[in-house]
């Protein structure tokens, strides 16, 4: 099983998103994961700054490196950007939108199906490899039984072999997308008015309930998880289940870590106890998201 | 442009269709639906007799199959498909990209509709539904504004349909595990958002609280009103800032866009609340109907009336309503 890093969620300055990536090039990730995903208001890199910095990694670095697409766009001038994305003619490409997904079909080039793309079963993942799909993420609120279910029923339809499984394995999970910037809502402004403010929360801004408990963590127009996902204890089972990626999601201070963590686990499995006020596996277990089976 | 109105039962339908709905939504009683409710919804018998009830009086029926399908269970999804075309829908409103091709191939003439949990925004996911299933309509996701709707409707290879009243979902529909994150149970897998059977109602010293599998979503002072404790309209804090840090308990609203909506071409605007009382849709349905109607007999000078905005608002969550995202201030 390999190792990817998932896109920085998050709104990061250029500066540290340069060498955030430089630190990336020694990391333990098979896969690197490039591009805004969230917000196309959020422009320290534009189109042909990721493109460069993935040119660079790729260089480097010997890894494969994947470009990242937006996952709720609504206007002509973002689909142009996503337009120029898809043809970049060097990188793989991430689509998490049915936008992404034609475009990529339309240029006849395979692409990776993200986390924001529906696929909840065969039908549709056939429907996918139709147009091109050469890796699937499965969506993250889906369970490991879920995901075994579909692994079969894609392997007696003979097409386990026409694509790459890739489960969200670590990090906070994106939840959800709206039309409303909730960080700029946090700062009492209209999301017009937003003055970028999510460059100041490098790791979002935490949402608690009134009992203080870490709900939600609110990056932009995206809602993530309060609690870090965490699959250290279930690396033997996406083994076993034939998972191709694991992705550990970029964060600020330690998504490095847990790529070493994860690749020992690979090859000398522990059990680490989850810490329940910051961590949980809920979704993978079938329960509640933010909950945690040991 | 169509008045489709929502029903959760063979009286709210009838209701629906008596008070001027052009068309009526309805799901099938299980999982195969977004209001996948206790006591809602339509078994094979209650579906023919809407389908009678409706064709009778030369209006349509829409048959909701929006959520996605299971793995290892899709064949519930396809049986659904079968049977909303053997009791004669008009138009199948499906979200799932599997059940989509099922329905494409199997039954070509009968008329596919994108559902709003699709979270179709853009004219290349619009293209990517009509080249694949070859699709007559695309619900959009309530996350547009007036302009960015305007320049769909200019470009679009299908007809839209647009909601335009009824409880607000404030993110891109079938993109929000807000509530499997809370609670094991999403609109996408189960077909409800923030279950019943996980709201709990417990007064306080420091007043009502309502929770949602056991997370505190709000607490009401005896001078407010309560809601139920959808996750996103509860408060919340935000560096010890107490506030609704997602959205307002609040309904949307769009009388006012009447004009604008029929002068892009849209052809159908939706009414929300399959989970509603017959007592609901009989408002909802008569006003918006009395406003098409006024609209049509003199476009010039359309003026949407107190009383209506009254009458909607005395229905909506939190009693207030808004033009949502619609209005590019609210996002």
């Amino acid at each position: 099983m390999k190792l990817s890093l998932g896109p920085s969620l998050f709104f990061w300055p250029k500066a540290q998103v340069e060498s955030y990536y430089h630190q990336a090039k020694s990391s333990s990730a098979d896969i690197i994961y490039l591009g805004e995903t969230v917000c196309s208001k959020r422009r320290e890199l534009r189109a042909k700054d990721w493109l460069h910095l993935a040119r660079e990694v790729a260089s480097e670095a010997n890894k494969q490196v994947v470009i990242s697409t937006m996952t709720l766009l609504e206007s002509p001038a973002e689909i142009q950007v996503l337009k120029k994305l898809c043809d970049n003619g060097e990188f793989l490409v991430e689509a998490n939108d049915l936008s992404a997904v034609q475009i990529m079909h339309d240029l006849k080039m395979p692409f990776v199906a993200g986390p924001a793309i529906n696929c909840y079963n065969l039908s549709t993942l056939k429907v996918l490899l139709k147009q091109g799909m050469m890796r699937w993420l499965m969506p993250v609120e889906l369970s490991g039984d879920w995901l075994k279910s579909i692994l079969h029923e894609a392997e007696d339809a003979g097409v386990r072999n026409q694509f790459e499984c890739e489960v969200f394995s670590w990090g906070y999970l994106p939840l959800a997308y709206s039309a409303r910037c909730f960080t700029a809502r946090s700062e009492d402004r209209a999301k017009d008015d937003c003055q970028y403010c999510c460059i100041n929360y490098p790791e979002g801004r935490r949402m608690n309930s009134r009992e203080g408990e870490k709900v939600f963590v609110l990056n932009g127009i995206q809602t993530m998880s309060g609690y870090q996902y965490n699959l250290i204890n279930e690396v033997s089972a996406l083994k076993e289940l034939g998972v191709d990626i694991a992705r550990i999601s970029a964060d600020n201070e330690q998504a490095f870590i847990q790529l070493d963590k994860f690749k020992q686990q690979l090859t000398q499995p522990e059990h680490y106890p989850l810490d329940g006020v910051n961590e949980c596996n809920g979704f993978w277990h079938k329960i509640a998201g933010m909950s945690i089976a040991q | 442009m169509e008045l489709l109105c929502p029903a959760g039962n063979l009286p709210a339908l009838k209701t629906a269709i008596d008070n001027g709905a052009d068309a009526v939504y309805i799901g099938l009683k299980d999982d195969t639906n977004a209001r996948h409710f206790a006591g809602l919804n339509f078994n094979d018998g209650k579906l023919a007799k809407a389908s009678d009830y409706v064709h009778q009086r030369d209006k349509k029926l829409h048959v909701a199959i929006n959520t996605f399908a299971h793995a290892g269970a899709e064949e519930r999804w396809k049986k659904a498909v079968d049977n909303a075309v053997a009791i004669g829908t008009d138009a199948l409103i499906i979200a799932d990209v599997g059940v989509l091709d099922y329905a494409a191939n199997k039954y070509p003439d009968v008329e596919r509709h994108v559902s709003v949990q699709a979270s179709t925004t853009n004219l290349e996911a619009i293209k990517f539904f009509k080249n694949n299933f070859d699709v007559e309509r695309v619900v959009l996701p309530r996350v547009l504004s007036v302009q960015q709707v305007r320049q769909l409707a200019k470009s679009s290879p299908v007809d839209l349909e647009v909601f335009a009243f009824g409880s607000l979902c404030i993110m891109a529909e079938g993109r929000c595990y807000l509530s499997s994150y809370m609670t094991g149970e999403s609109p996408n897998t189960v077909g409800a958002c923030s279950p019943a059977k996980y709201v709990r109602w417990q007064e306080t010293e420091q007043g009502l609280e309502s929770r949602l599998n056991n997370v505190l979503i709000d607490r009401y002072q005896s001078d407010e009103n309560a809601g139920y404790p959808t996750l996103c309209k509860g408060r919340f804090e935000v560096d010890n800032n107490v506030y609704h840090a997602l959205e307002e308990p609040t309904s949307l609203n769009t009388l006012e866009l009447i004009p604008e909506l029929m002068a892009m071409g849209i052809v159908s605007v939706k009414i929300e609340g399959r989970q509603r009382s017959p007592a609901y849709v009989e408002q909802v349905a008569k006003t918006w109907r009395m406003a098409l109607d006024r609209y049509k007999q003199n476009p010039n000078d359309f003026a949407v009336e107190g009383a209506w905005m009254q009458t909607l608002a005395n229905l909506s969550e939190g009693a207030q309503t808004t033009l949502g995202a619609y209005h590019r201030k609210w996002k």
